[in-house]
């Protein structure tokens, strides 16, 4: 299994000096206000953006001096832009998923079809296999992208806002999906009951530093909610689960009176 | 799943879509036979009438020696093979340059590029480089200097501030297109070449009468050598059509690999501009048709464009010598007459959720 650290990972103003470590097999999530750098760091680690600092390895090996195929074979992505001009079927679209394993010139062989029809199913594509995949719906899109990272066999899956789009159901679904791959996993989440609940560990960005980290117990805390997002929360465990939930204080109509900031 | 069951009309029937094998075979025949068609006829047909059965025997090599075999194997053959060969390679051209920016209002002609190569060839033509290598060599290298100069500048014309929108992409396309046709134009005049008004004409309209045996070659060769690489390519081709970010994360240097792909649209458009003069719109339509009959992955889509690109410019051609006959109308001028109308029906029907 595969292990991923960060050492002073920089990137121009937006992200400053993050250190962070994921641990073989763990699911850490990032969390922390629109604008704290989240994409940034992702973006930094699955390398459509040179850092300006620092280091991120994998296993050892910088993810920078590995160039765009070797990294592709080790570390997978649902990237935010994708393909609405021209109509690839959502098959040939997961199939793409098999190109850092090929050499360009390569078709498909049997095994990579059976790959591509496993992921499909599941994450319940199956039906839409021939579709054009500008037609689907945002979730369904979301949904395809993962199933292409699936077959992309990574060690490392780094996603960015995975639900974004998803229904509830389907938010349930992935995030259940990506803790049974037994890849190492690096998950950028909005919502904080999601990340409290299916992250073995979080770290918080404010403003392009990494604030703290710890389990989802140790980090979701009114105190920490206040500083950061500048709202005034209740934290109470899970009756069922126990894992740490988020409880919101509506802000009265009107807006905020006064501001923390 | 739930997904389909809950909204049924969203399905359409496509047991037998673009991506379906038997389709594609049929796809295919049905061009190569059309295509045979099409050179047939335009072996045939002209100022001179000449019976198919004639032809056949000139094309077999049952006749004698006459003034029909003499038009069809030495005058008409050469010109339809140069269409097929221009036709397919704008085709092919087109299909990449429109993966390459991500927009389906791509094309040789459109871009620019043809109009470089023109203005390129017609520099190397005034200035005289060479005597008799003019035609065969430095001709399509003036012309791959242009069209190359032509592509860079639109292209960075169109991408300033990070993202290119098709509408900035064609208006900087057509501006610059002007300009190289214009400059072109003035360098003929001011040469005072003999017939500069019919030499403009066919830089910046193309057509395919200067068509010989000897002036084949090359052309056929770069188009064989420009889709046997692009085949080879289908697969990072593929990975463009998912965004620029996607094909990183996928594996893929983007910017090298595009910078190679538009190297070589460039030379397979300069040649083929040597040859024929610039001719719009092939490079639109064909690609756009093939597309939808088969789907947009490249190792599909290529060669179907290339056929469709072949069969389209043989049979405008067919019509630029007949319409007008003896005249023969640039067959620019066709191709545009249809192109155009397909352009503004391809702005007007834009997919959902993709801006012009």
């Amino acid at each position: 299994m595969t292990e991923l650290r960060l050492h002073g990972l920089s990137y121009e103003e937006r992200l400053r000096s993050a250190d962070l470590t994921v641990h073989p097999g763990e699911t850490v999530g990032l969390i922390g206000p629109n604008g704290s750098g989240k994409t940034t760091l992702l973006r930094c680690v699955y390398g459509t953006l040179t850092p300006t600092g620092g280091r991120a390895t994998l296993d050892g090996d910088d993810l920078h001096a590995l160039g765009p195929k070797a990294r592709a074979r080790r570390v997978a992505t649902v990237p935010q832009d994708s393909a609405t001009e021209f109509e690839l079927t959502v098959r040939e679209l997961v199939a793409l998923g098999r190109s850092p394993h090929k050499r360009f010139w390569e078709g498909d062989t049997g095994d990579d079809l059976a790959r591509v029809d496993a992921a499909l199913a599941r994450v319940g594509l199956t039906d839409l296999a021939d579709r054009p995949y500008p037609t689907l719906s945002g979730g369904e899109r979301q949904r395809a992208l993962v199933a292409r990272a699936l077959v992309q066999d990574p060690a490392l899956l780094v996603l960015d806002e995975p639900t974004n789009h998803l229904d509830i159901r389907h938010q349930l679904d992935v995030l259940a999906l990506v803790r049974t791959l037994g890849t190492t996993n690096l998950l950028a989440l909005h919502d904080l009951n999601l990340a409290g609940a299916y992250c073995d560990r979080l770290y918080v960005l404010e403003r392009g530093r990494v604030v703290t980290g710890g389990t989802p117990a140790e980090v979701l805390t009114p105190a920490l909610l206040e500083a950061v997002y500048g709202v005034d929360a209740e934290v109470i465990p899970h009756p069922r689960t126990g894992s740490p939930t988020v409880l919101f204080q509506p802000v009265p109509a009107g807006g905020q009176k006064s501001s923390t900031m | 799943m739930t997904t389909t069951a809950v909204r049924p009309a969203r399905t359409p029937v496509r047991a037998q879509g673009p991506a379906h094998p038997a389709r594609y075979a049929l796809v295919v025949a049905g061009l190569l036979l059309a295509l045979a068609a099409a050179v047939l006829a335009a072996l045939a047909l002209g100022s001179v009438r000449i019976p198919p059965g004639q032809v056949l025997d000139a094309l077999t090599g049952r006749a004698g020696p006459s003034p029909y075999r003499t038009i069809v194997l030495d005058v008409r053959l050469p010109r339809v093979l140069l269409g097929i060969v221009v036709g397919a390679g704008l085709a092919v051209v087109g299909a990449v340059l429109q993966a390459l920016v991500r927009n389906r209002l791509a094309d040789p002609f459109l871009l620019g590029i043809s109009s470089g190569a023109s203005a390129g060839a017609v520099l190397v033509l005034v200035v005289g480089v060479g005597g008799g290598v003019t035609t065969t060599l430095a001709l399509p290298a003036g012309a791959f200097a242009g069209a190359l100069l032509a592509l860079v500048l639109v292209y960075a014309l169109a991408r300033r501030g990070g993202t290119m929108t098709g509408a900035r992409l064609v208006l900087a396309g057509v501006a610059v297109s002007y300009i190289l046709s214009a400059l072109a134009t003035l360098l003929l005049v001011v040469a005072g070449r003999p017939e500069q008004f019919q030499e403009a004409l066919y830089w910046s309209l193309g057509g395919l009468g200067s068509a010989r045996w000897d002036t084949l070659a090359l052309p056929a060769a770069v188009l064989t050598l420009g889709v046997g690489v692009l085949l080879a390519l289908a697969r990072p081709l593929d990975l463009l059509l998912t965004g620029e970010e996607g094909a990183t994360v996928l594996g893929l240097d983007t910017a090298r690999f595009r910078a190679g792909v538009f190297v070589l649209a460039s030379l397979v458009t300069a040649v083929m501009v040597a040859a024929s003069g610039a001719v719009g719109f092939v490079g639109l339509m064909a690609p756009h048709a093939a597309r939808l009959a088969v789907g947009a992955p490249h190792r599909r889509l290529l060669p179907v464009a290339a056929l469709g690109g072949a069969l389209a410019l043989v049979l405008a051609d067919l019509g630029a010598r007949t319409v007008a006959a003896p005249q023969d109308v640039p067959v620019g001028v066709l191709t545009a007459l249809t192109g155009g109308p397909f352009l503004l029906w391809l702005m007007r029907r834009r997919p959902e959720g993709t801006a012009l």
